[in-house]
């Protein structure tokens, strides 16, 4: 009973006018930053919080906006994805491999209700989740000390360079840069600054809204640079939009299936909405009988299953930000951001001392759910509309954004000079293939997985072993371990679809 | 296969400059038995690692856009240089357009739309600032407005 009790107030935040009214907008922005080709749900919520945060709004308003934004891109991600072939972000690539040979067949419409059914059905299932699961597991995180902190934060690092990426060493790679930058700035326990030479504004780190932007978003704009917005606005049309109502009948196994499958890949630390709609699909196209099932040739099954497992590990991956500040996503990742800059530090305690800001986000998140869907099933016309709009005027604009956002948050000509290095450095790793998010990581928890591991040495007094000294511990890194290795045995067997092209 | 093995190697010797600077720390009188210095070293030793494997098994080559190509890219960060030293003196509305203007020509290379693009944008989004989201920006160089 304690849950409704919970619930009650939740909602007694989340049905405030003004509440309810950042939810709708931040739904509505969110479906349409989906939408758009070349943006997706971690660069979309990336610029917009240096925005929200020189809004002035309170820190439960904040992010019930941002989550809004984050929900409602996951959701308009799947429009971009089987109209234009374009995936908005990498989670959004399965949904292409049937959504788009099905909008060629002239079942668009088809394919975008039962997408935006499967994206409710799982987000829904996931909200649900993340309510039952996030105070239990808040619970068990009252026992983790700076050794198991330490071996968690390996764990996010190993699985989303290992299950999450092609290339192990260059992901490895990838997580040092992040961590190293972070230790750029004065020491927590000495006060001695480290890495600046001599830079006056080094002195406080390196933001990390500006490595977010950087890399996600000014990063973009260099590769529509490079391609010249090519297969940007050619796309399929969308002719009348009618219920299927036998294939959302069919799909109702499929759904339950690939939301479960979808969530749990979503609470594992560091593997997140990518791995959840790559198992969900590859899942659900064994059940239904491997090549025999269609699957790959538009197939609405393969749309509902991407979609609902994408969706569900999206919410899924809020477990453990929310219970151990550790995101399990991209966008998750940035969202962790946003709660850093709001002054809210998740944790165990996060439910005990600000109550109001977890169960009002939930509220929140069960009232956007349902919005999400009035606007994506009957209402997805005026979105389809946004498809329109050419890359010569999108990223122009995106990088403006990202530009006054980062200015006005921190007005300083250093912090824009960097971002622009950063949007570099973005551009260079995505021609090179290291992923990019396991740098934002590394730059957000570097400061905690240092310290935690710190505080473990000052705790033995500088003994190594004590960093095993725990059930706990030696299974985070046991599951650490695991989960960095077994993809090189696992290759030969779990191939990853490669997207389709004309 | 080159650029994997080239990089390989910026990172290894980034990864000793990095090493270098860690044994450059000064530690205060008060420490912890770990210190201040062995994260990053413990950081610039598997980088290290990392170089050395992409060195060893690099993957297929990447594909690199002509020499024309990465001169347009060069010069959109330039001009995003430029942008980000231009907007404090310059005021929002100028600069903006300017800059918008190029990357959008630079996106798709028709002098007009991308002119209007350029007017429109720093025009459309100087409102939704100021008015909708109440930032303060100077629309244009304070001189101009006394």
């Amino acid at each position: 009973m304690e849950l409704l009790s919970n619930l009650a107030l939740g909602f007694s935040v989340a049905l405030s006018p003004f509440t309810l009214f950042l939810a709708v907008a931040g739904c509505f922005l969110g479906t349409i930053i989906g939408a758009l080709p070349g943006l997706g749900p971690s660069n979309g919520v990336a610029i917009l919080i240096p925005l929200a945060f020189s809004l002035g709004l309170d820190a439960t308003s904040a992010l019930v906006l941002m989550t809004s934004v984050y929900y409602g891109a996951m959701y308009g991600g799947r429009i971009s994805s089987i109209l234009l072939n374009i995936p908005g972000d990498e989670p959004a690539l399965m949904t292409t491999l049937d959504g788009y040979p099905m909008a060629k067949a002239g079942k668009a419409g088809d394919a975008l209700v039962l997408s935006g059914f499967a994206s409710f059905f799982g987000a829904l299932f996931a909200t649900i989740g993340l309510m039952l699961l996030a105070p239990l597991l808040s619970r068990i995180a009252y026992q983790f000390g700076p050794a198991e902190y330490f071996a968690l934060y390996l764990l996010a690092f190993s699985t989303l360079g290992g299950i999450a990426s092609n290339n192990q060493a260059k992901a490895a790679l990838a997580s040092c840069i992040g961590l190293g930058i972070a230790m750029v700035g004065l020491d927590n326990q000495t006060g001695m600054p480290r890495f600046t030479g001599g830079n006056l504004h080094l002195m406080d780190g390196i933001d990390f809204l500006v490595a977010i932007v950087g890399l996600f978003a000014v990063a973009e704009v260099f590769i529509f640079i490079e391609s010249h917005g090519r297969g940007s606005s050619i796309g399929v049309k969308l002719e009348k939009v009618t219920l299927p109502v036998r294939d959302l009948v069919r799909g109702i196994g499929t759904m339950i299936r690939c939301s479960i499958i979808g969530f749990i890949a979503g609470v594992l630390p560091g593997a997140g909405a990518s791995l959840g709609s790559f198992l969900a699909y590859v899942g659900e196209k064994k059940w239904r009988g491997g090549d025999k099932s269609g699957f790959g040739k538009g197939e609405p099954m393969g749309v509902i299953a991407p979609e609902a497992g994408n969706n569900s590990a999206a919410g899924g991956a809020l477990v453990p930000m929310l219970t151990l500040g550790v995101p399990g996503s991209g966008t998750t990742a940035v969202l962790l951001a946003l709660l850093m800059t709001l002054n809210i530090t998740p944790g165990p305690t996060l439910f005990t001392d600000r109550p109001e800001v977890v169960w009002g986000l939930i509220a929140s998140l069960l009232i956007a759910n349902f919005v999400l869907l009035a606007m994506n099933v009957p209402l997805v016309k005026i979105f389809v509309k946004i498809l329109t709009v050419p890359a010569w005027v999108l990223l122009p604009g995106v990088m403006m954004v990202s530009f006054v956002g980062i200015f006005s948050l921190t007005g300083s000509y250093f912090d824009l000079l960097l971002m622009i290095g950063f949007g570099i450095i973005g551009w260079l790793f995505r021609k090179l293939d290291i992923p990019t998010v396991p740098i934002i990581l590394g730059i957000l928890l570097g400061k905690h997985m240092e310290d935690a591991l710190r505080r473990a040495m000052i705790l033995s007094d500088g003994d190594w072993t004590y960093l095993f000294s725990s059930g706990i511990a030696i299974g985070l890194w046991a599951f650490a371990v695991i989960g960095f290795v077994a993809p090189f045995f696992l290759r030969h067997l779990i191939r990853k679809p490669q997207a389709i092209t004309d | 296969m080159r650029s994997d093995r080239l990089f390989g190697v910026v990172v290894i010797l980034c990864a000793l400059g990095y090493a270098w600077g860690a044994f450059q720390i000064q530690t205060s009188f008060m420490s912890d038995p770990l210190g201040s210095k062995t994260f990053p070293l413990l950081l610039a030793s598997v980088a290290t690692l990392c170089g050395l494997v992409m060195i060893l098994r690099p993957d297929a080559e990447a594909e690199w856009p002509d020499l024309k190509t990465l001169l347009n890219v060069a010069i959109a960060a330039l001009v995003m240089v430029g942008y980000a030293y231009a907007l404090k003196p310059w005021g929002f509305l100028i600069p903006t357009a300017i800059c918008a203007a190029i990357l959008s020509y630079q996106i798709s290379p028709r002098p007009l739309p991308a002119a209007l693009t350029g007017l429109g944008l720093s025009i459309g989004l100087f409102f939704i600032f100021k008015y909708a989201l109440g930032l303060g920006l100077q629309p244009f160089p304070k001189e101009w407005l006394g």
